[in-house]
């Protein structure tokens, strides 16, 4: 069922997975996000850079519309997804949130064992027929969030015993293992080392064959290396978006040329 | 005498605050005094050297003049017995009864000099024949309930004379404690002198003390029932109070008096109670904590917490006029579901007192209890866990099945043992819910009883507390209390054993 996605007419047309035109975000009175246009391509990495506090988050969350969950916030304008319009009233944001994953900024693992946080979205979405099935797409979800030679002894133990950084990789095998077609991973290696970066980062090239992956990163290193197109925001405008080499070779926004060699940020 | 003034407790308290303020004020100036004016080179902040003198003026003095206070009576009555009749002394009673009444005479005597209505001479001249007294006191408001023996004047006289000085001492003693204090306190206002510290020590001890006080009250307690348990089973065996069958006080003897019909209405009660209430509470926290608006929510919160402030009593009513009878129109002769045919032409219900009607009108009452409780708890369930489940395509009663639920299972398990404990000491509901007929059933629509409603029963009326009729009260509130006390325990092992594994 998730393979039609991946038609061969989609695939040579390259086509816009996520195409947002005029998002304008209010928590309250706080205007985070102003009049924001973006087209994520299908499987590409697109790549979110900017000052803390600037709304990358909150875009972030507009995609999957996580910010109903907020009271306060209020997002007006388009987001298509595979050209259906995501705030329409006919849309379902419990099967949305099923296709669109998400890891989030700080790690949240379910007070449960490991296993059963792995298995979690499996289980609601019936991706498995039976328990060895479950028990290899746990095992596959954990190899690629990079941590299974970690845990593969304690799947029982609670995923809230374990470190910030297991943490935030238990939580990216668990957005994983649903399969979403887009991954939107909101700083997912702020708490990784080197070498757990490099897995992940890893992971991420390998999901780009089938899915679109969107990164919120403070790392320009990190933007450069996984990233094909890259969009810089500041305080709510979405002020450049292009191909990553460009971005960082030739920004045409001072504001940008300033953000990516450290003056400002 | 000049002095007087001292022997009122009252003036005493305001002597000593305002000795204590001087003290203030007095170790404030002379630790800057001794700073030569410059708060950086003292150890504290000024206003520490002030409260050390102020604590060390008030703090001894008033805890001196409470303890005497406390102690005071009881050395004059030792006085005092001696000069009684040995009549009046036979037995203990007796002499409460005159003692009492020395009290109040001289109270009124007092109270009499200071209306003008008796002096001392006129006082010392109803020595011999105190028969007027009785009018005379009436006439300032202390009544009397027999004439004024001679000796009971005489000792009231004493017993007047012995506060007089008794009293003029006590404040003596604790001005100069208050002075002492405050002089300790202002000559030690020196800057290197840790006043920080000491109003820091100072402070722990307050805490100290009223949180040893609740300790020590709630120990009082049970050693007062206590030792009356002990009278109880000193009188009845305690086989028959544990193991017995039947409940069946006598006042003329050969009670039987077994907790066990009690028990079991008390558990049968409060099972069905928790059975309406636990569900419905919970359900309702869950709707108003995970799908209400905000402002439906911040309506019917307090809504919910003002049911949970009505009396008992008045459910208690609620159960006798409303529940009851209708209860009784379904289940009762005549009834929908009477069952009439099938049980030889009795109903199934035949009075409106049952337990079914305490136990539903008690489970109303434990509604908002349950659910604003666990309304708290459900809320301390972090949103990051919900979004964490909602990011992954969960739906909302997915999301509280399967994180927001079994985060906050172990508070919610505590709600609810703490809901168990309301609903076993709960009596008002049940004295007009449930009946007064103590058995052993498993039939919900019939009368029983409850520990509590007992107690009440036992020692209400004309009671005599040697008799092992009043005394098994006190056996029934001790095991109650050691149920609930269990139940508490219980709740807080599950809260804190749950509470770190999750966080
Ligand atoms: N739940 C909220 N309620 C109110 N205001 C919010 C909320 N979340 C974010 N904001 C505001 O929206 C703006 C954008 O926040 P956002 O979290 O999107 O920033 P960010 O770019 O992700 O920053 P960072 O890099 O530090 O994560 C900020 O000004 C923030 O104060
Ligand atoms: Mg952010």
């Amino acid at each position: 069922m998730r393979d039609n996605t991946q038609t061969p007419e989609a695939q040579v047309a390259q086509k816009s997975k996520i195409s947002a035109t005029g998002v304008q975000v209010h928590y309250g009175d706080t205007h985070a996000i102003k009049d924001v246009n973006v087209e994520i391509e299908d499987k590409t990495v697109t790549a979110f850079i900017g000052p803390s506090g600037c709304g990358k988050s909150t875009f972030l969350r507009c995609i999957n519309r996580m910010n109903d969950t907020i009271d306060i916030c209020r997002v007006q304008g388009k987001i298509l997804l595979d050209g259906e319009d995501i705030y329409d009233p006919k849309v379902d944001p419990v099967q949305l949130r099923a296709k669109v994953g998400m890891v989030f900024q700080k790690p949240n693992p379910f007070p449960k064992s490991i296993y059963d946080n792995v298995a979690y979205g499996p289980r609601i979405h019936g991706l498995a027929r039976n328990k060895a099935e479950l028990d290899e797409i746990v095992e596959r979800a954990l190899r690629r969030g990079a941590i299974w030679d970690e845990v593969k002894d304690r799947l029982a133990a609670p995923g809230t015993g374990l470190s910030g950084g297991q943490q935030q990789r238990l939580c990216i095998a668990r957005a994983v293992a649903t399969e979403p077609e887009v991954l939107l991973m909101d700083e997912p290696c702020s708490a990784l080392d080197p070498i757990a970066t490099a897995q992940v980062e890893e992971l991420i090239d390998e999901l780009r064959q089938n899915y679109s992956v969107v990164i919120v990163t403070h790392s320009m290193q990190q933007a450069a290396r996984v990233s094909q197109r890259t969009a810089f925001f500041h305080l709510g405008n979405l002020v450049e978006f292009g191909d990553t080499d460009k971005i960082f070779t030739t920004p045409e926004d001072p504001r940008t040329e300033s953000y990516i060699t450290g003056r400002i940020g | 005498m000049t002095f007087n003034f001292l022997g009122n407790p009252l003036t005493l308290t305001l002597l000593v605050l305002s000795v204590a303020g001087v003290g203030y004020f007095l170790a404030r100036r002379r630790a800057m005094a001794r700073a030569g004016g410059d708060a950086r080179v003292l150890h504290s902040l000024p206003n520490y050297y002030g409260m050390t003198a102020a604590m060390f003026a008030a703090v001894p003095a008033l805890g001196v003049m409470v303890i005497w206070l406390l102690a005071q009576p009881m050395l004059i009555q030792n006085a005092v017995v001696p000069l009684l009749p040995a009549a009046a002394t036979e037995t203990a009673g007796t002499t409460s009864l005159v003692l009492s009444d020395v009290n109040r005479v001289a109270g009124g005597l007092t109270l009499a000099i200071e209306q003008g209505v008796l002096d001392a001479p006129a006082i010392a001249a109803l020595r011999d024949d105190p028969s007027t007294l009785r009018a005379t006191l009436a006439g300032v408001g202390v009544a009397l309930g027999s004439e004024v023996e001679p000796y009971v004047l005489a000792a009231a006289e004493t017993t007047r004379g012995l506060e007089a000085r008794w009293g003029l001492v006590r404040g003596l003693v604790v001005v100069a404690l208050g002075l002492a204090g405050l002089a300790l306190a202002v000559r030690a206002a020196d800057p290197a002198f840790r006043a920080r510290n000491v109003v820091e020590r100072g402070m722990m001890a307050l805490l100290i003390a009223a949180a040893s006080l609740a300790i020590l009250t709630t120990l009082g307690i049970v050693l007062s029932m206590l030792f009356e348990t002990i009278n109880f089973f000193s009188l009845h065996p305690w086989q028959d109070f544990f193991l017995g069958g039947n409940w069946a006080p006598n006042f003329r003897g050969n009670s039987e008096l077994s907790i066990l019909p009690l028990l079991w209405g008390t558990l049968y009660i409060s099972i069905i109670a928790l059975m309406v209430a636990v569900p419905v509470g919970l359900f309702a926290a869950i709707y108003l904590s995970e799908y209400a608006s905000p402002q439906l929510r911040s309506a019917a919160k307090p809504l919910l917490e003002i049911l949970a402030g009505i009396p008992t009593i008045v459910y208690g009513l609620f159960a006798l006029i409303t529940v009851g009878p209708f209860l009784v129109s379904v289940f009762g002769a005549g009834g929908l579901l009477s069952a009439e045919g099938l049980r030889d032409g009795d109903a199934l219900m035949s009075g409106a007192t049952a337990v079914i009607t305490a136990g539903l009108v008690m489970g109303i009452m434990l509604i908002p209890f349950v659910s604003s409780l666990s309304d708290d708890i459900i809320n301390a369930v972090p949103q990051s866990l919900r979004d964490g489940s909602y990011g992954l395509g969960a739906t909302p009663s997915e999301t509280i099945r399967n994180v927001v639920l079994p985060a906050a299972l172990p508070g919610i398990v505590g709600a609810i043992l703490l809901a168990a404990s309301r609903a076993i000491g709960e009596t008002m509901i049940v004295v007009l819910g449930a009946g007064a007929i103590a058995r052993i059933s498993g039939n919900p629509f019939e009368a029983m009883t409850t520990i509590t409603t007992r107690i009440v029963s036992q020692l209400t009326g004309d009671t005599d507390f040697a008799s092992q009729e009043t005394l098994v009260a006190f056996a029934l509130g001790l095991t109650l209390f050691v149920l609930t006390l269990g139940l508490n325990v219980v709740a807080l092992y599950i809260v804190r054993k749950y509470r770190e594994q999750y966080e």
